[in-house]
């Protein structure tokens, strides 16, 4: 079942300081179906984490259209949807692994990852057994889950990361090069996970810096090429 | 579905006389709040913006941009010039600034809670930390002193108050302790509407990370809708689902916080962000 | 004070009294405003009486108002008929109101005046009780802003307060007001029932007669209606209680004049510097005596 479209993508940013428009990509379409991966490709700048991030709605598309159908049938053009309603889908239907880990200070792995469970309604003690699991599958060492991440080497932080992504079972996740800090090993670990995650039916859309795991786990595979900007 | 908890449409606010040319000659395009021809201060002009129940919105500015005004008006520690804001609370509609006085203390009281970035606002010096809880519980008339007594020792313990401090004055605290008191002090009545306004600003970061778990915390726990002011980004980026950006007295943008963040449409805001250290 | 002297009355256009008409006129407008709000501290123009302030002026002031030559006037000074201020204001009134009779029964007593104690006798309707009051707002202690302390008895909000009392319960386990205990009348307006024991309160609950306020330094007058609630300042699960007046064994002490244990006591040092107790009030002790005497002789 499809459960995103999108037709026409373009992203400019205007930068009024410098009075410049700076495209970002443009003419993007892709598809996304539950259980199958797509994957985008291209050069450095061609657009990549700019098309992941108009989906989350992090930046404002500049035009197209985000079809995004959740699972009663109802479909909702993400480029045009008011705020409430990005919350209302990001809190229960898509969902967005970043490059890098943004979280509170103060929190303990195991509760990072545990929040997006949390925040859906569970027990604490419950999300905090099935955060323990997610992170023993991602090898990360039990002597860290109780410790704030913020000393944490790259990979490591990248695991907590992902962990957190994939824990919540969003319909749609958005993956922005999951892998990049991980070393062969771990990265394999990562890419069973997002096998696993695959077969439950979620549908997702990735960008990988390695070609190798595009061959492994993309269904689909979406070509951008860089543009040129205008002064 | 969630609920729309608060609506505020025009909210405006002129210190002084005012005069034809007040809104024409202030403003983010003038860089000034200052009225060139009369020297009113246009500290607030048509603020509006939604609150959802149990959501966090942002408002952030540098200093004059009217984001403390703004929660001001709300709290009624001052009269707007103009304005309306729709409260929703239990199904019944209020129409806040048509209210009386004695009506309004009442939804302060019960209703509201507001946290001031100076302590001296918010909490009684002249009696206990506990005692500063107790006043509000009283003041929503609960008249038990069993009662009273475990709800603050609970909201304290919540707010990491040391319990042994209950019955100590405030101003042997620290400000980061300060701000917790406040904090247990506002939500012990479990208002349904937080007003937090530049409650981080001051303390050591760790304090600060400290507090904003807490602040987070209780949000998930109690579903309190908050605004929370600020001129750190950081604070917006970790606590706010929505942002709005002030300048000047007006709203120049809004919109989600990491789109904000990332993708800021307006020229302030763009400076505002890569500005930040 | 001179016994001899005759009052020169109409010459000099004293009225009966003392206070002119006008001035009494005004004095019981605001007795009447003060009983229709039970509680409310009615302002009024307190005049300058031949006494100083705090010597019972506002008292005074109402007793002069009300007082007529039908009347029998008693005069109590915490609880005592014949201490030095309750025999200034009593000769007072008895030289500038002729008529008037004088007593100190309190049974026989039409308007009674009284500073810092109500009798132990129970009042009836057809008697007036004048208190004496220092500080009329209770709220004075919590707020200094006066404008700030009209609106919170207005909003009826005495959190304020009541959070005192809670610091007095978390400091000494209890609420260590002794007297002018802040009591509730009528359910909205908190009052200062005057320098009185907390024994006197509840004689204010349901009372059959009027009990009037005065503070003439402060300009106000304030009532407790006849058959009003009058309910101190509690926590639900503080109760309120009075003087127990026990003594180290938790025997009830008596007095050691009449042998009361059922009165409010006042504690004395007799000439061995040994403590002792006595009724406070005064013309209750000596009825008990003067019954117990006439027990003794036989019949």
């Amino acid at each position: 079942m499809q459960v995103l479209s999108v037709e026409g993508l373009a992203k400019a940013f205007c930068l009024h300081e410098q009075r410049a428009t700076i495209p970002s990509c443009s003419q993007v379409s892709l598809t996304c179906w539950a259980g199958k991966l797509t994957a985008i490709v291209g050069p450095t700048g061609s657009g990549k984490s700019s098309v992941l991030k108009c989906i989350y709605r992090t930046y404002l598309p500049s035009a197209g259209q985000i079809l995004f159908r959740e699972p009663d049938g109802k479909v909702t053009d993400l480029a045009l949807a008011d705020e409430h309603e990005v919350l209302r889908l990001r809190r229960g239907g898509i969902g967005f692994v970043t490059q890098f880990l943004s979280c509170l200070p103060r929190r303990s792995a195991l509760d990072v990852v545990a929040e997006p469970l949390v925040a859906q309604g569970a027990q604490r003690a419950e999300a905090r057994r099935r955060a323990g699991e997610m992170l023993a599958r991602l090898a990360v060492p039990e002597r860290l889950w109780g410790v704030a991440p913020a000393t944490f080497s790259g990979g490591e932080k990248q695991r907590i990361n992902l962990a957190r992504g994939l824990i919540s079972r969003p319909r749609l996740l958005l993956l922005d090069e999951p892998t990049a800090s991980l070393d062969p090993g771990t990265s394999d670990l990562a890419a069973r996970l997002i096998e696993g995650i695959k077969a439950e039916g979620i549908a997702m859309i990735a960008i990988f810096h390695h070609p190798d795991l595009v061959r492994r786990l993309a269904d689909d595979v979406v070509e951008l090429a860089p543009l040129v900007s205008v002064i | 579905m969630t609920q729309k908890i608060l609506e505020v449409r025009g909210l405006s606010r002129i210190y002084g006389h005012g005069c034809p040319m007040c809104l024409a000659s202030t403003g983010p395009e003038h860089d000034t709040n200052v009225c060139g021809h009369c020297g009113s201060i246009v500290a607030l002009h048509d603020v509006g913006f939604d609150l959802f129940r149990g959501e966090i919105l942002g408002i952030i500015g540098e200093s004059g941009s009217g984001k403390s005004s703004t929660v001001k008006m709300l709290y009624f520690d001052d009269t707007p010039s103009a304005g309306q804001a729709i409260f929703h609370d239990e199904g019944q509609r209020h129409d806040l600034f048509r209210k009386n006085a004695a009506q309004q203390r009442s939804l302060r009281n019960k209703r509201f809670g507001m946290v001031y970035q100076n302590p001296h606002l918010g909490l009684n010096f002249q009696v206990s930390a506990g005692g500063n809880i107790a006043e509000r519980l009283l003041m929503s008339d609960v008249a038990h002193y069993g009662e009273i007594r475990r709800r603050s020792r609970d909201l304290l313990a919540r707010t990491e108050v040391l319990p042994e401090r209950m019955d100590q004055n405030p101003k042997t605290f620290s400000g980061g302790m300060q701000q917790r008191v406040q904090i247990a002090k506002a939500l012990v009545t479990r208002p349904p509407l937080l007003f937090l306004d530049e409650v981080t600003t001051g303390l050591d970061l760790s304090v600060q990370a400290a507090i904003l778990d807490l602040i987070l915390e209780i949000q998930q726990e109690l579903d309190t809708a908050m605004i929370v002011v600020t001129h750190d980004l950081g604070v917006i980026r970790l606590l706010a689902g929505r942002t709005l950006v002030m300048k000047h007295g007006r709203v120049i943008e809004a919109g989600l916080t990491d789109q904000i963040l990332e993708d800021p449409q307006h020229a302030y805001t763009q400076r505002l962000v890569a500005s930040n250290l | 004070m001179n016994l001899n002297y005759e009052f020169p009355g109409e010459e000099t256009g004293y009225a009966f009294g003392f206070l002119d008409e006008y001035a009494k006129k005004e004095v019981r407008r605001a007795i009447l405003k003060a009983i229709c709000i039970p509680g409310y501290q009615t302002p009024y123009a307190s005049r300058e009486m031949p006494m100083g302030r705090g010597f019972g002026t506002g008292g005074l002031q109402l007793t002069l108002a009300l007082i007529g030559p039908d009347d029998t006037l008693k005069v109590i000074d915490q609880g005592a008929d014949d201490s030095v201020n309750a025999v200034n204001l009593r000769q007072f009134i008895l030289h500038t109101c002729p008529g008037v009779a004088a007593t100190e029964k309190t049974e026989a007593a039409t308007v009674i005046q009284s500073r810092h104690r109500i009798p132990e006798k129970p009042l009836t309707e057809a008697q007036v009780l004048v208190l004496q009051v220092p500080y009329p707002d209770p709220l004075v202690v919590v707020e200094s802003s006066e404008a700030r302390r009209k609106t919170m008895h207005a909003e009826g909000d005495y959190s304020r307060l009541l959070v005192k009392l809670y610091e007095d319960i978390v400091r000494f386990d209890e609420i260590t007001i002794s007297f002018r205990y802040p009591t509730r009348i009528n359910g909205h307006y908190v009052i200062d029932p005057s320098p009185i024991p907390r024994w006197d309160v509840p004689k204010l609950d349901q009372s059959p007669a009027l009990v009037l306020l005065g503070a003439g330094r402060e300009k106000k007058i304030y009532a407790v209606p006849p058959y009003t609630p009058a309910e101190p300042l509690v926590f639900e699960d503080v109760p309120f209680r009075v003087e127990h007046f026990l003594d180290g064994q938790d025997r009830r002490r008596a007095c050691v004049r009449c042998g009361a244990t059922d009165s409010y006591l006042d504690e004395f040092s007799n000439d061995q510097d040994a403590k002792i107790f006595q009724c406070s009030d005064s013309a209750w002790c000596s009825e008990r005596l003067s019954r117990q005497r006439r027990e003794e002789v036989p019949a």
